[in-house]
């Protein structure tokens, strides 16, 4: 059951481009050296150079090194998806399955708790917030991402574990005397793997957006070197206007790329999860097997 | 009856919650930023009514008790006294508000509504020529699209349309020139100005709506309802609108109703983009600016305005859909 699972997973092409993508800028996070020579930081070229040999993207209004500021800038952005990605699926997790199984009056309180973080307007709050902490750094970011981005993921994960709760191999744990938290730790979490690594890849694609949003509109550290910082001196210096372009097109396009390739895989999840959306084999393939079949039956 | 009761009463409580988070906030922050603040503003701000209105927000040297601060404060919101803008002084918060939220319901309400539409109905097509020409090119790019940060799409579109082929305005409502007017041309310049940034809210916004749209209409195919049609030899394009899309699309608009309601402060980074005087722009400027009584209004009011689309949803989800009337 679950080999085919991941062997579906495998076969998918939405899911196969999604993880190449997101495997390179990996790769990129944990080894930026091996890619730019440049430090990202040190203000010593001529400014706003273009594109060139030595300066691939060219430099910024401040000499820095576009590319190597891009690649260094990976690092940030996939620590705040991956740290407030998990940490909110892990809230969601905990608060929405603990609402299924407690319910009565536990999943009363909880739900109703979820629905107002859910329906309080995500951005405007987090503007609000950044705005009273002034240049939130990475962990600042990921602590506001996490606390305010569970709700949703909360709200499908408990529909999903009410549909499990008359299952036998919970009424087995409770009568062998296992505690609440065991059985919804040991027991219920594990049998929504896929559905949690799809809530894990919405929400670290939700965060990485959020972040370099926050970050362009200068509410994040102006010092850090993030995708979402380039922007925001690229906005601030006028590079569309005075026609330094690559200061603008290359950490959006980098943003948009790894953006992408988690909603590919989430996408390819979704496919895999619900036989009735995957895709249809082609008429063609079909009018083939058709023959096939009928060749057969002689 | 019952159900309604009850959604009016979540929806008190949670602007309760929104408004305490607002007087809260400033209070809870590391290093409190209230004191901070205010003793920044002391030597700038030197006109007694700002003085008062940034008191009554953070409630520093009032005087007063933590309780006896928040009950002012709950009064002060719920009589709509917001005290007085610091940036745009000496207009009250109200009043900036006001012409703001004039642009945004234009710009960004129109945006929904055509949103909604064109990707619903994409998805209906997508669903129905399962792995057609559509089906293959439309929910992968939209997949996409929905990931790229769409103040980007809005830098974008400034460089090719604006700057490049100086095809469109890009900065403000409309030219500075203009005087609001009910004339053909003054209409026309507010429309050329609102294009781009509408068209790349478009774009980043539709795919949701086909993806889900696509998604629900295959499950609905998939009925016995939808195979009895057909077997009477219903005609192809009624058993898809009358038969499949309308049962499907009911999931959809309860999220097109809040989508409504996230107009109101749904686009802010588009409308800081490309200058355009909206709600979104003002909440930026007030932060930029450190006008904390502007803030805050608005922030309650883009609250309010997603509360309200809920309620209304839940109310007309009561009226059309029996089953939640009789359930608990």
């Amino acid at each position: 059951m679950r080999g085919r699972f991941w062997r579906a997973l495998a076969r998918s092409p939405k899911a196969t481009a999604g993880a190449i993508l997101l495997a390179a800028f990996i790769v990129l996070a944990i080894f930026p050296g091996l890619f730019a020579r440049d430090d990202p930081s040190a203000e010593k070229y001529v400014r706003n150079l273009g594109p060139s040999a030595a300066h691939l993207f060219g430099t910024t209004g401040l000499g820095q090194d576009v590319f190597a500021q891009a690649v260094y800038g990976t690092r940030q952005v996939l620590e705040i998806a991956f740290v407030a990605g998990l940490a909110s699926t892990l809230i969601a997790a905990l608060i929405g399955v603990a609402a299924a199984y407690l319910s009565g009056f536990w999943d009363g309180v909880l739900n109703l708790f979820t629905d107002v973080v859910l329906v309080i307007p995500l951005f405007p709050l987090l503007i609000v917030i950044a705005a009273y902490v002034h240049n939130s750094g990475t962990g600042v970011l990921i602590a506001v991402l996490t606390f305010t981005g569970w709700s949703y993921t909360a709200r499908q994960l408990r529909s999903q574990a009410l549909s499990l709760r008359s299952r036998d191999f919970l009424a087995a744990a409770r009568v062998r005397g296992e505690r609440a938290a065991y059985i919804i730790v040991v027991e219920m979490l594990p049998t929504m793997s896929s559905l949690l690594v799809a809530a894990f890849l919405v929400n670290a694609l939700y965060d990485v957006l959020f972040a370099s949003s926050l970050q362009f509109i200068g509410l994040g550290d102006p010092n850090s070197v993030s995708w979402g910082t380039m922007l925001y001196w690229a906005q601030n210096n006028e590079a569309l206007q005075t026609g330094y372009y690559l200061q603008a097109i290359v950490p959006g396009a980098a943003i948009a790329l790894l953006g992408a390739s988690f909603a590919l895989l989430n996408y390819a999840f979704d496919e895999i999860g619900n036989p009735a959306l995957r895709p249809v084999v082609s008429g063609r393939a079909r009018a083939r097997r058709r023959r096939l079949l009928g060749r057969l039956a002689l | 009856m019952r159900y309604v009761l009850r959604r009016a009463g979540f929806f008190l409580l949670t602007l309760w919650v929104a408004v305490t988070l607002n007087f809260f906030l400033p209070r809870m922050m590391p290093g409190n930023p209230a004191v901070a603040m205010m003793a920044k503003f002391r030597g700038k701000v030197t006109s007694p009514e700002a003085l008062q209105s940034l008191e009554t927000i953070f409630g520093v040297n009032s005087g007063q008790s933590l309780p006896a601060q928040y009950a002012h404060y709950l009064g002060d919101v719920f009589t709509g006294n917001f005290g007085t803008s610091l940036f745009f002084f000496p207009s009250p918060v109200s009043q900036v508000v006001n012409a703001a939220v004039f642009w945004t319901l234009g710009l960004v309400g129109v945006t929904t509504i055509l949103a909604f539409a064109l990707g619903t109905g994409i998805g209906i097509l997508a669903a129905w020529r399962r792995g057609g020409l559509t089906d293959s090119i439309a929910p992968p790019l939209l997949v996409i699209t929905s990931a790229i940060p769409y103040f980007w799409v809005g830098m974008m579109f400034i460089l090719i349309f604006g700057l490049k082929l100086q095809w469109l305005p890009w900065s403000g409502g409309m030219s500075l020139t203009d005087t609001p007017a009910w004339t053909p041309s003054y209409i026309g310049d507010v429309f050329e100005h609102a294009l781009l940034p509408a068209l790349a809210l478009l774009i980043t916004t539709i795919g949701t709506w086909t993806l889900t749209m696509r998604n629900n209409m295959v499950t609905t195919l998939a009925e016995d309802y939808v195979r009895m049609a057909r077997a009477k030899g219903l005609r192809p394009h009624r058993v898809m609108l009358n038969y499949a899309a309308r049962n499907a699309i009911l999931p959809n608009l309860t999220g097109f109703a809040m989508s409504l309601g996230f107009v109101v402060g749904g686009a802010i980074l588009i409308e800081y983009v490309f200058n355009y005087p909206g709600v979104g722009y003002m909440l930026l400027q007030a932060v930029q600016n450190e006008d904390y009584p502007l803030m805050q209004a608005l922030f309650l009011l883009i609250t309010v305005a997603v509360l309200v689309a809920i309620l209304l949803a839940d109310i007309a989800t009561a009226i059309f859909d029996p089953r939640t009337r009789n359930s608990r």
